[in-house]
């Protein structure tokens, strides 16, 4: 293995030094270093902005920022998490993982992966930017209804529509190359049913990604024509109609739910076998709850539009396709936990991260059962209910599985093994802090304080006190994570090529560090 | 090797961003198809001629009036009872509020929703861009009748008309003032 690595190396001799190695660069690995970077500045870019929103809400009254530039950092912190943090990360780990897991040298289209990071720098700065100009940033909330986006919107939209259609170019050039990727370059005797579940999960992602964020393209193009151009798309002036913005907006928005979800149930898919010391329980039925749940996305939209007057029999269509999610949900959940049942378990620090991203994202699942049952929501829509429910999923789902799956890969992508003291002080200071932070949110929440508002009735205050205090240790314990991280890639202890005893897979044939040419020739899959 | 398969993939992309689209024009169909949302025919009806006179429907009429914008609108009535079939006239009084030449345009709903498409106007002035003189006061009939199909546990409609000022979008296309406007 290690002369074959030698002399791709030396094919390559010629690679740029500098910042032009890495603009120029088509390597898998360090496009997916490069994705996870990026994605780990926008979550501490995003996460400040949070942090303004949390300090601004310690005490009840207007005192730090005014209620314009709240508004735009609840919608710039969405923005920047979904599509900055949360999604490249998830391609971060693409780029790294699928190769190497399916025994491919590299991504298929490997220049078009190179683009498809390198514009998102951009699409970023253009947001960004937009807050320091006249007017400020957008200030319509993440999900940019009309008419706010429209109507009363400032002439800065245009940037923020710019800089989402370069979101959603970058996201669908990298969800063509990993289909491209899996579909093509798998090794030889790596069948359908033998993926890696990350992989499979991944496959699935990529296709909801090329369905959906089009269709997110065209919405924001619709907003841009209705504000500049004079089309009515949403003006129900001119024969449209706002309420179809919203039609339109969840036709991709409850899809782009499961992209930030379905990846993660892959990476825990991973890691709870290899500390369980056991095969996964139930893979097929794992591939097949992962199809489900992507079809399902597809006609369950309106549930987050229960308020907007839809008659009873949409109501109740609604109501029940969304339960129906929970089963092939339920599903995985009920796998993990039987791939634990008399494992011999242990606790290192991607299986904390897993574990407690079974407890919380089923504890996130069921504020969402609550949610679907439509004469409840009509309770529970715009309130706080609401913003727990999707940071239990997004933040203790997606970003701890993120988290689970950096600390399961760092040794294999460094060579070193990372602080496991300083893991578990960043561990268990998240666990702790995102519960201060996120689990009082569903009490005011249904006590009725609503979401998106930078002051609140007095009532709230002790709450929204102790949520700001969890907000603020919950940044901090994030610290903690780029230290622990930083130091790993500086330097450590050695790893073995495969790291973790318990773990199954061609990534742990490789050596430790994963050399920058894997599987220029296909290994062999029994 | 690739060019096959991403070829699919980027025309299923295209596909996608043309299927955005494609939702304004289809959701219209599906509400039309359904009756769902209120949305009343814009298209003039025509004049009916059997009336059901078993039963009575109220109607009654309001006007919204967004923010900023200078009209008043006012039905002269609130409310009609209306036989199914039998064919009503209604006053409507709209001034222009401000002293400069204005374009208004009505968008009607009907509620409930589902008994949208029961409800058939002959004359609207939602029908047409409606210009204003400075001041100028307009009176407007509206002509309807109910169908007589409209499903029996339907005892009461409301007509409301959205009252928007579209003096700014008029000027930029004011070659046909009259024409209304087509979603």
């Amino acid at each position: 293995m290690s002369t074959q690595v030698h002399s791709a190396e030396h094919a390559h001799d010629e690679h740029p030094t500098g910042i032009k190695r890495w603009l120029f660069t088509t390597n898998h690995k360090e496009i997916g270093s490069l994705y996870l970077i990026f994605s780990l500045v926008m979550f501490l870019i995003g996460g400040a902005m949070a942090m303004i929103i949390r300090a601004e809400l310690f005490q009840p009254g207007l005192q730090l920022v005014d209620p314009h530039f709240f508004n735009q950092m609840t919608t710039v912190h969405g923005l920047i998490m979904v599509f900055g943090a949360v999604m490249p990360a998830f391609t971060g780990l693409a780029n790294w993982m699928i190769p190497m897991m399916i025994g491919a040298p590299d991504m298929a289209l490997p220049r078009m992966n190179n683009w498809s990071f390198w514009i998102l720098p951009f699409a970023f700065a253009i947001l960004l930017a937009s807050l320091f100009m006249e007017g400020g940033g957008p200030a319509f909330g993440w999900t940019f209804y009309a008419p706010l986006s429209t109507t009363y919107s400032n002439d800065n939209t245009a940037l923020f529509v710019f800089a989402v259609h370069i979101m959603g170019i970058s996201s669908i050039m990298g969800a063509i190359n990993v289909i491209v990727t899996i579909v093509n370059l798998r090794a030889p005797g790596m069948t359908w049913m033998k993926l890696p579940l990350f992989v499979w999960t991944w496959l699935i992602t990529a296709f909801l990604l090329i369905a959906v964020m089009p269709v997110l393209a065209g919405a924001v193009t619709m907003v841009l024509t209705d504000k500049y151009f004079g089309t009515s798309f949403f003006d129900a002036a001119g024969g449209g109609d706002p309420v179809m913005f919203q039609h339109i907006f969840w036709f991709f928005g409850h899809p782009e739910v499961y992209i930030m979800i379905l990846p993660a149930f892959g990476i825990i898919s991973t890691i709870v076998p290899t500390f369980s010391r056991k095969k996964l329980f139930g893979y097929s039925s794992m591939v097949y709850a992962t199809s489900s749940i992507a079809f399902l996305s597809f006609i369950v939209w309106a549930h987050h539009m229960f308020t907007t007057g839809m008659p009873l029999a949409g109501e109740l269509f609604f109501m029940y396709a969304t339960m129906l999610i929970s089963v092939p949900t339920g599903v995985k959940v009920f796998n993990w936990v039987a791939t634990m049942w008399r494992g011999s378990i242990s606790f290192e620090i991607p299986m904390m991260f897993s574990i407690a991203f079974i407890v919380l994202f089923t504890l996130g699942g069921f504020s969402g059962l609550m949610l679907a049952i439509t004469p409840a929501d009509f309770q529970y829509h715009d309130t706080y209910f609401v913003v727990a429910h999707f940071h239990y999923v997004l933040v203790t789902g997606a970003v701890f599985s993120i988290m689970a799956a950096v600390y399961y890969w760092l040794p294999k992508w460094t060579g070193h093994m990372y602080c496991i003291t300083t893991a578990k002080w960043h561990f268990w200071m998240s666990m702790i802090s995102v519960n201060i932070l996120f689990f009082p949110m569903h009490f005011v929440g249904l006590a009725g304080m609503p979401r998106r508002i930078p002051d609140y009735a007095l009532q709230f205050a002790d709450f929204n006190a102790i949520i700001s205090i969890g907000g603020f240790a919950f940044g901090l314990s994030q610290l903690i994570f780029v230290w622990c991280v930083y130091k790993c890639a500086k330097g450590g202890e050695s790893v073995p090529d495969k790291v973790w005893d318990g773990a199954e897979g061609l990534e742990w044939e490789v050596p430790s560090p994963a050399p920058l040419h894997t599987f220029s020739t296909p290994p062999e899959v029994k | 090797m690739h060019a096959a398969l991403v070829k699919k993939l980027v025309l299923t992309v295209i596909g996608m961003f043309a299927f955005a689209f494609a939702l304004v024009p289809l959701y219209d169909v599906f509400c039309e198809v359904t009756g769902l949302n209120g949305k009343p025919d814009m298209d003039a009806a025509e004049t009916s001629y059997l009336v059901d006179e078993s039963r009575s429907v109220d109607v009654s009429f309001i006007t919204q009036t967004k923010q900023g914008v200078p009209f008043s609108v006012r039905a002269k009535e609130f409310s009609v009872a209306v036989k199914p079939g039998e064919m009503s006239e209604l006053v409507f009084v709209a001034k222009n509020l401000s002293s400069e030449q204005r374009v208004m345009q009505a968008i009607p709903s009907v509620s409930p929703g589902k008994a949208a498409k029961y409800l058939h106007k002959v004359a609207c002035f939602c029908f047409d861009r409606q210009p204003f003189e400075p001041n100028q006061e307009v009176e407007f009939k509206l002509v309807f009748y109910v169908d007589t199909s409209l499903p029996e546990n339907v005892q009461e409609l409301t007509l409301s008309y959205a009252i928007f000022d579209i003096s700014e979008v008029a000027q930029q296309r004011d070659t046909s003032i009259t024409q209304p406007f087509t979603g």
